[in-house]
């Protein structure tokens, strides 16, 4: 790519920082140039945003429905599996598979929800109802 | 507590602390190009049963860690890295460092990295950045990839440096450990032992799945996305790609113009001429990939969708490793006097 083709698209780099790239200057030597953002990778970014926004509505409705408890809606939220939830509570895979029906969810210990809680950094009241209040 | 410490913007985070650590110990010929160059750093792999945030597991690069490790073994420097079970045994080991005049990297996860824009802070957690002092409750902290340094709270920090998951980083630090001169002969040396390691990485690796021929493996499995995962998802497929490809650290290009610029800058510890062709192979191999990145959004923004097009992307890929290959063959018959 030449230095004078760096594309400079608005994107979510813009509150943060720009980013630097490897060009050729006009005799093919190479030199670095920055970039604000190509519409390309901003366009990769949102399909996988959308992806899951639709994964957190899907969720919401499921654990409405009473077919889920809120765990599956705040692991849509956190962008997380059962692996990584594992491995911020401590619990078992198998564990949170359990919780996440709500008749094991609903019987839950309050020291069990408190480390749920942490790992999504939410209140209890907040994993039991779903309305988070995030700025 | 502050120590001397001059933050060097990088395109990739692990190559941006590897340049600015070895700078602190006074080897100052070091270049991002060079460190990615001599740690063999430009990879493909293509994983078809891993999936990750759903999509297919696609690397441009090689395995976090290895750059720093290669690039410092190669000039003869010692490294010390360390991991903890315990958070306060981490922060006082960083502290110790920090004392001591000594600036460190650590890996850290990306999820709860404050500076970070949402957008980007997804689990991973191979992110590298360099503490180099404390005041007051916050740590200074140089992130490669940021135009400046930037600081974090004590407990913002335990939190990047103990995040969980896939190749959760537990408190890890590293640095090199003792100041060593390098002569222009370890250089030499290390810019042959670093091409050789990248020529057997991208050309011999048996298999469908890595290098030159993952690409074109992955190029011939694009032209069935369609079918086999419907629109949506093979768009969504498309995005992965191109995000591993393009992203903030890539250098544009998935690395490639990164390895073009390590070439041209070892042309001038080796005056082989053959580098600066090949050289220019990475650069039109690194075009090639931004046009399929193109192409990529014409289908996951739904302005293509016909099975012509998916064709021409999976054929893109083909092509690529097409140049690639002749490219890394070139570099093999390479005659190095070092």
């Amino acid at each position: 790519m030449e230095k004078e083709r760096i594309p400079q698209d608005p994107s979510a780099l813009d509150k943060f920082t720009r980013e630097v790239c490897y060009v050729t200057d006009a005799d093919g030597k190479y030199t670095t140039g920055l970039s604000r953002g190509w519409e390309v990778k901003a366009g990769a970014l949102d399909v996988a945003w959308k992806d899951i926004e639709q994964k957190i509505a899907v969720a919401r409705e499921r654990v409405a429905k009473g077919e889920a408890s809120p765990l599956l809606f705040f692991m849509e939220l956190r962008l997380m599996d059962t692996g990584i939830l594992a491995a911020y509570t401590g619990f078992w895979q198998w564990q949170i598979k359990r919780h996440m029906k709500p008749a094991v969810f609903n019987k839950l210990s309050e020291k069990k929800l408190q480390r749920y809680a942490e790992a999504f950094n939410i209140s209890i009241r907040e994993l039991q109802t779903m309305e988070v209040h995030e700025g | 507590m502050k120590v001397e410490f001059e933050h060097l913007q990088a395109a990739h985070c692990e190559n941006g602390v590897t340049t600015n650590l070895l700078r602190t110990i006074g080897v100052r010929q070091m270049t991002e190009p060079m460190v990615f160059g001599m740690g063999s750093g430009l990879f493909y792999i293509y994983i078809p049963l891993m999936k990750i945030n759903g999509g297919p597991a696609i690397a441009f690069r090689t395995q976090p860690g290895l750059i720093f490790k290669r690039t410092c073994k190669a000039l003869g420097i010692p490294v010390v890295r360390k991991k903890f079970s315990s958070k306060q045994e981490a922060e006082k080991f960083l502290v110790e460092c920090l004392n001591a005049g000594r600036p460190v990297g650590c890996q850290v996860g990306v999820y709860y990295l404050s500076y970070f824009p949402k957008e980007y802070r997804f689990h991973f957690n191979a992110h590298n950045l360099i503490v180099y002092g404390r005041e007051e409750d916050r740590y200074l902290v140089s992130d490669p990839v940021m135009e400046t340094v930037t600081s974090l709270s004590a407990y913002e920090l335990e939190r990047v440096r103990f995040a969980k998951g896939a190749l959760a980083p537990r408190g890890q630090v590293y640095y090199p450990s003792a100041a060593r001169e390098v002569t222009d002969d370890q250089i030499r040396k290390a810019i042959v032992s670093g091409v050789k390691r990248n020529v057997r990485d991208m050309l011999y690796i048996p298999g469908n799945f890595a290098g030159v021929s993952g690409i074109a493996y992955t190029g011939r499995k694009i032209k069935k996305w369609r079918d086999k995962l419907g629109l949506q998802k093979a768009g969504l497929y498309l995005a992965q790609l191109v995000r591993m490809q393009e992203e903030i650290g890539t250098g544009g290009g998935g690395f490639r113009y990164i390895y073009g610029a390590f070439l041209q800058q070892a042309h001038a510890f080796h005056p082989n001429d053959a580098l600066l062709d090949i050289s220019a192979k990475f650069t039109q191999a690194g075009d090639r990939w931004r046009q399929a990145a193109v192409q990529a959004a014409g289908i996951y923004k739904g302005r293509l969708s016909s099975q012509a097009d998916f064709d021409t992307m999976g054929d893109y890929l083909i092509e690529i490793a097409a140049i690639e290959r002749e490219a890394f063959r070139a570099l093999s018959n390479i005659k190095w006097h070092a």
